[in-house]
């Protein structure tokens, strides 16, 4: 299961947005009773300092090979994420609950000094497993780049500190080096966020370093090889518009791991639920009483548009262009609830959330307005108890 | 090598014991095969036993032959009855296919010792009385843990659709026990196959000694014995006695010198020292049946558990890819990946291949594993080559993890039992297999003849071209059909190659009809799949075929491939109907189509070309008439307001025959033409009357409501090509939806001057011209003539030679005499034209008015012809006039 987090919200169990911001609302797929998160604190602490106690009792009792520079061997780090119990007894929470294989792959790839890409649409955890893996692997999550449009090339590779610069000349003393760099010097793990935000050409620039493991600083007419334990992992939307796609030659340096979408249509409905009572209270939006059905409904939409699939698994569907995210899911929830209780009874409606749940899927308005029309027409208005639904998106026009 | 192959066992394995060498293995395992033959190599036997139906020791011989190629399959069948038999399939890979390949090198005899298919094939008749057979004797059998694997008999092949086959099969698995999930559970396993791949089939056969696998496996499967008996298998008991006995026979006549393949679960019980007495006695009284067999081939589909047929695993390609190379399986594998990748056009580079290679060894690692398997090759090429996305990793697993591979068979084997059944057939038809080429006629409401065509059709379908179907001379009628026979002998290889598909022509051809469909490359393609399933009577197919076609529909987005999918569609239901065919499924799957049509038809209408948008309009002619049919089983109260819609309508158009009613129509019209106008007109409006929204006339309203919303949307759009614009006018106008009135102002809006002269042009293409009898309309209408008229003096001189050519083609598709007439209208000038009455008079070979008497007299003919009531028979009688104006 995996929650989307609105950057809004404050909530106890799941503050942990990225640092510098971003759509930053990757999961959490912990169990509630992740320790050290309970303290209410304003600011999130790290992953290695929240699970400090865990990760020491994982690096003391494994005995199995680490690779160089490497905190603990990769089946702790798989156990790290999984959870588990330890010989002592030490219980190990599960930072990510999701297919096992995702994780093996994932820290066999960090082990094979290949750098690992994590991909996925927003709201599945990408942000949350590639920092928890940093910790785990290097014992520091905060070797971080955010992606954005505007990241200029020092981000990843250096920059000047010009009053040093401008003073002494060109030295290492006046180089200000990145993340990237630091991990490269010290054999650490670095981290990208939103890889492809990053335009390309700056995108570009991590090719010498994944392939040649150096980056040179011709100034100095000097480099930063790599040590051992140096690898990098980024994540990306893969389904999110307007991104910059990666180069062929950057693509190949990776290897993938696709992070999936909650499972069950029950753990998709008691995620949105849950952040729409939290952002609700936030908003100061009464409450609804009988939302449940409707959040139900909207889930179902979402996912069944998703999966390109109806939740009997008779009927194939046509997938939008948009992602449909969980995370877009508790937006039109939210807006929906702020209609109800504006202009409605207070009660949360088809009518309510209609225009949200259009909006959310029509994104290209030419191929999206057939899908979602076909979708009504051929799925929701044959279904039982859909009637309302069916007509307050005919309201909404089609 | 791991757990439960401790050291000290393994030495005192070494070497083989007395007795006959006891090779256990699992079917279709790589490993084993590879063990099996060195063991074999090692030790030499005189003989070598191998569980299978001793009835098939006569086509042993045959799998030396050149045209043998596996995976083949032994079939054994009940004489009578093809459709209950049993499959013993046999890979490349198989120990037993490696044991019988070695006896017949090293010229050694090599037999079959399991339990007589008599015996078995009667197993099955006796546990189903119902008479879905269960042949699920040899091989439902030792080895559930291997997978119910093993020359397995196909639990599904009797009845492949009956659920209760299948039902009792699951429960009969649950109550039994999992023999390997046990050990692999003791050596800490999770996945006993997974166990077992580590195990034994992943090993090389690096210790050198080549028994030491089989002896301690061998002991392993005691222990199990011990603890739990037969494990729920009772008939094991029974074939094992006979086993025994085979096997002390053979060493009677060999001495210890007898090699035994067989299932590694049987090993302990042929070890076991028993009286022959006892034996004997457990082999008393077995029902029997008379069985036959041969050779069939047999492919790594059906191989694989994904077809549901039941040798049991899941990766024959991957196993072939074991067996048959020496070394750097996974390097090679992963070459073999790239490759393929290569060729669907994606971009794999050597580096992927290292770097998969690298993955997939460092997840081994990490999974503790000997040598990656087919999960971390799969994990690595999913993660390195695939970019974390499943859909190339679905082709590589059905290429090369499934794979492709079609066995041979020798033609000197014997008859399939589908050979036999397709005789047994034509006898009953009467039906002989002639060289000569000859015609047939059938009339299809004659049962026998009704089962004639369902044999060819059903023939064609297995790719046995006996009958060609052609043209009936004469009649148009559904229920005849004509065929050119001709029996060629190269159509008794096709026979026997379409063996593999069942033992019963109804069998085969329901199952090739399956796979086709899954396999079928365009939606068109399914759509022409279901007619032939309807025409070939394969209900069973109906189903799998309807899910297929619903679902490339649902993710086609090209609406031309819905369009033409949609015809032949409606076209099959009204097959069904003339044959008894339940269609529901079919009914229900074109409605859905056509729905999909409605929705996606008006944006794919916008910004085309002049070819695309001519193409569009025949799309547009098609979904209209298949409309049409699919709307006449619509629900009433729709059916009545079109119905009423086109009466009212009706009147006031021109569109009754001119050949038989010559003089009745076009004054009426011209006359009451304002009156009926308006009427219709505010019935229509309710339909369509917002054009932008395709379900203007309510969610509820029938098929063809929504249709002529649809059009009512195309008519009125801009951006829509002229000639679709057209032909949406007139199709309305045609139905009675759009009032003569309606017509000629939207006429008016495309021929005034603010239109391009060649969008016009094209509109009036659409709307008069092709073969649709728009000439009469013009000959009737001369509302509508003066228009096109007025336009085409006033159209400007140099855009006239631009609209010269479609002009032409429009006016040069009408009929001589029509085009007469509208000579003749137009030369007469349009002095007249401000009275239509007197005009009408001035048309040759008409008369003024309507001459109702003469027209009644002739309504009651018609009335009985049709075979309708009152209403309908005013309704149909509407349509099928505008048919004979369009013909």
């Amino acid at each position: 299961m995996s929650v989307s987090v609105d950057p809004t919200s404050v909530d106890p169990s799941q503050h942990h947005s990225t640092p510098v911001g971003g759509d930053g609302s990757e999961g959490a797929p912990t169990s509630p009773s992740a320790p050290a998160r309970e303290t209410g604190e304003e600011l999130r602490p790290h992953a290695e300092d929240a699970f400090a106690a865990e990760l020491a009792a994982l690096a003391a009792q494994d005995d199995r090979p680490r690779p160089a520079r490497w905190r603990m061997s990769p089946w702790a780090v798989a156990t790290y994420l999984l959870g588990g119990t330890l010989p002592d007894g030490t219980v190990i929470t599960p930072k990510y609950v999701g297919p096992r294989r995702i994780v093996e792959v994932a820290v066999t790839t960090l082990a094979t000094d290949r750098a690992l890409l994590l991909l996925g649409v927003p709201g599945t955890a990408k942000t949350w497993v590639s920092e928890h893996l940093a910790a785990a692997v290097s014992g520091d999550s905060t070797l971080l780049v955010q992606g954005t449009a505007g990241t200029p090339e020092e981000a990843i590779r250096y920059g000047w500190n010009y009053a040093q610069l401008l003073a002494h000349g060109p030295s290492r003393d006046a180089l200000v080096p990145s993340p990237v760099m630091r991990a490269m010097a010290e054999g650490m793990t670095a981290r990208v966020e939103e890889l492809t935000r990053i335009p390309a050409d700056v995108q570009d620039s991590l090719i010498t370093i994944l392939s040649e493991k150096t980056l040179p600083i011709p100034e100095l007419g000097s480099e930063v090889q790599a040590v051992r334990g140096f690898n990098l992992i980024a994540t990306a939307n893969d389904r999110d518009r307007g991104v910059n796609d990666l180069s062929s030659a950057l693509r190949r340096r990776f290897n993938t791991v696709v992070l999936p979408l909650p499972e069950s249509a029950d753990a998709e409905v008691e995620i949105v639920s849950r952040r729409v009572d939290q952002i609700g209270r936030s908003l100061d939006l009464p409450t609804a009483p009988d939302g449940i059905d409707e959040i139900r409904r909207v889930v179902t939409v979402f996912r069944e548009l998703r999966d390109g699939l109806t939740a009997d698994g008779r009927t194939k569907l046509k997938s939008p262009s948009g992602t449909l995210s969980t995370a877009e899911a508790i937006s039109v929830v939210t807006n929906g609830l702020a209609l109800a209780a504006h202009f409605g009874d207070g009660v949360l409606r088809a009518s309510d959330v209609a225009a949200g749940i259009q909006g959310a899927v029509i994104r290209d308005p030419a191929a999206d307005r057939v899908i979602w029309q076909e979708y009504l027409e051929a799925v929701v208005r044959e279904r039982d108890g859909w009637k309302d639904f069916y007509r307050a998106c005919r309201e909404v026009g089609a | 090598m791991s757990g439960i192959l401790p050291e000290a066992e393994r030495a005192e394995g070494v070497g083989r014991g007395p007795g006959p060498l006891l090779l256990g293995v699992r079917h279709h395992g790589p490993g084993s095969a590879r063990a099996v033959r060195a063991a074999l190599e090692a030790s030499s036997p005189r003989t070598v036993l191998i569980e299978g139906p001793p009835e098939a020791d006569a086509l042993i011989a045959l799998a030396a032959d050149e045209g043998m190629q596996p995976p083949v399959a032994l079939l054994a069948h009940v004489v009578d009855e093809p459709g209950r038999s049993a499959f013993w399939p046999l890979a490349e890979f198989s120990p037993e296919w490696v044991a019988i390949r070695w006896a017949l090198e090293h010229d050694v005899p090599a037999r079959f010792i399991d339990l007589p298919a008599t015996h078995t094939l009667a197993w099955g008749r006796e546990e189903a009385p119902d008479g879905s057979a269960t042949p699920d004797g040899p091989d439902a059998d030792g080895e559930p843990g291997t997978s119910g694997t093993g020359p397995s008999a196909d639990p599904g092949t009797g009845e492949p659709e009956t659920p209760e086959t299948a039902g009792s099969g699951a429960a009969e698995e649950a109550i039994r026990i999992d023999p390997l999930a046990v050990l692999a559970e003791t050596a800490g396993y999770d996945d006993p196959e997974r166990w077992w791949e580590d195990v034994i089939e992943h090993r090389g056969l690096r210790d050198g000694d080549a028994f030491a696998p089989f002896e301690v496996l061998g002991e392993a499967m005691g222990a199990l014995r011990e603890a739990y008996g037969t494990g729920g298998h009772e008939r094991d008991l029974v074939r094992e006695a006979y086993m025994r006995l085979q096997v002390r026979a053979a060493q009677r006549e060999f001495g210890d010198d007898v090699a035994v393949v067989c299932g590694a679960w049987h090993v302990p019980a042929l070890r076991q020292r028993t009286t022959v007495a006892a034996d004997r006695a457990l082999l008393k009284g077995l029902p029997k049946a008379k069985a036959d067999m041969t050779w069939v081939p047999w492919t790594h589909r059906r191989l694989s558990r994904v077809s549901g047929y039941g040798a049991g695993i899941d990766s024959p390609g991957w196993y072939g890819h074991l067996f048959s190379t020496a070394d750097r399986p996974i390097e090679r594998w992963m070459t073999k990946v790239a490759g393929l990748l290569r060729d669907e056009d994606r971009l794999v580079s050597s580096a992927h291949v290292i770097e998969a290679v690298r993955l997939a060894d460092t997840l081994a690692a990490m999974r503790g594993r000997p040598l990656p398997g087919l999960t971390e090759t799969t994990d690595a090429v999913r993660a390195v080559m695939c970019e974390g996305s499943d859909v190339p990793l679905a082709l590589v697993h059905d290429k090369l993890v499934v794979g492709d591979v079609l066995g041979e068979v020798p033609a000197s084997a014997p008859a399939v039992p589908l050979q036999r059944d397709l005789a047994r057939i034509q006898r009953r038809l009467r039906l002989k297999p002639e060289a000569q080429e000859r015609e047939l006629e059938l009339d299809l409401r004659k049962e026998n003849d009704a089962e004639r065509s369902r044999l060819l059709h059903r023939l064609r379908l297995l790719g046995v071209e006996w009958g060609e179907p052609v043209a009936s001379r004469g009649s148009t009628g559904t229920f005849r059909e004509t065929w050119r026979l001709r029996w060629e002998p190269e159509l008794a290889v096709r026979v026997a190659e379409a063996g593999v598909w069942g033992t019963t022509v109804v069998a085969a051809a329901t199952a090739k009809a399956e796979t086709d469909a899954v396999g079928a490359g365009s939606l068109a393609d399914v759509t022409a799949l279901a007619e032939r399933c309807l025409l070939a009577e394969l209900p069973d197919a109906l189903p799998v075929v309807m899910r297929i076609l619903a679902d490339r529909a649902a993710l086609d987005a090209d609406v031309g491939h819905l369009a033409q999918a949609l015809p032949a569609l409606v076209r099959s239901l009204r097959y069904g109907d003339v044959r008894g065919t339940g269609t529901q499924a079919l009914a229900e799957v074109a409605a859905g189509l056509a729905e999909r049509v409605f929705v996606g038809l008006p944006p794919a209408c916008a910004a085309l070309d002049a070819d695309a948008a001519e193409e569009m309009r025949g799309h547009v002619d098609a979904v209209h008439g298949a409309v049409g049919l699919l709307g006449e089983g619509e629900d009433e109260d729709d059916e009545d307001e079109d119905s009423a819609a086109s009466e009212s309508g009706g009147k006031g158009e021109p569109k009754s025959e001119p050949d038989i009613g010559a003089e009745s129509e076009p004054d009426v019209g011209a006359g009451s033409g304002a009156e009926a106008g308006s009427g219709s007109g505010s019935g229509s409006g309710a339909s369509f009357g917002s054009p932008g929204s395709p379900a203007g006339s309510g969610p509820r309203a029938g098929i063809r409501g929504r249709w002529h919303a649809v059009l009512g949307t195309l008519s009125g759009r801009d951006t829509v090509p002229g000639v679709i614009r057209g032909r949406a006018v007139r199709l309305l106008l045609d139905d009675g939806e759009l009032a003569q009135d309606e017509a000629a102002r939207l006429m008016g809006l495309v021929l005034s001057p603010g239109t391009a002269p060649g969008d016009a042009a094209a509109w009036i293409e659409g709307f008069v011209g092709g073969g649709s009898g728009g000439g009469m309309l013009l000959v009737h209408d001369e509302r509508l003539l003066g228009l096109v008229d007025a336009w085409l003096t006033g159209v400007p001189g140099d855009a006239f030679t631009d609209v010269l050519p479609l002009l032409r083609r429009t006016f040069s598709a009408y009929e001589p005499g029509v085009r007469r007439t509208l000579g003749e209208l137009v030369r007469r000038g349009p002095g007249t034209r401000g009275s239509a009455m007197a005009a009408s008079s001035g048309i040759p070979g008409f008369a003024p008015d309507l001459d109702a008497e003469r027209a009644d007299a002739v309504l009651p003919v018609l009335r009985l012809l049709l075979g309708l009531d009152e209403t309908e028979g005013a309704d149909d009688a509407d349509d099928n006039d505008l048919v004979g104006v369009a013909r």
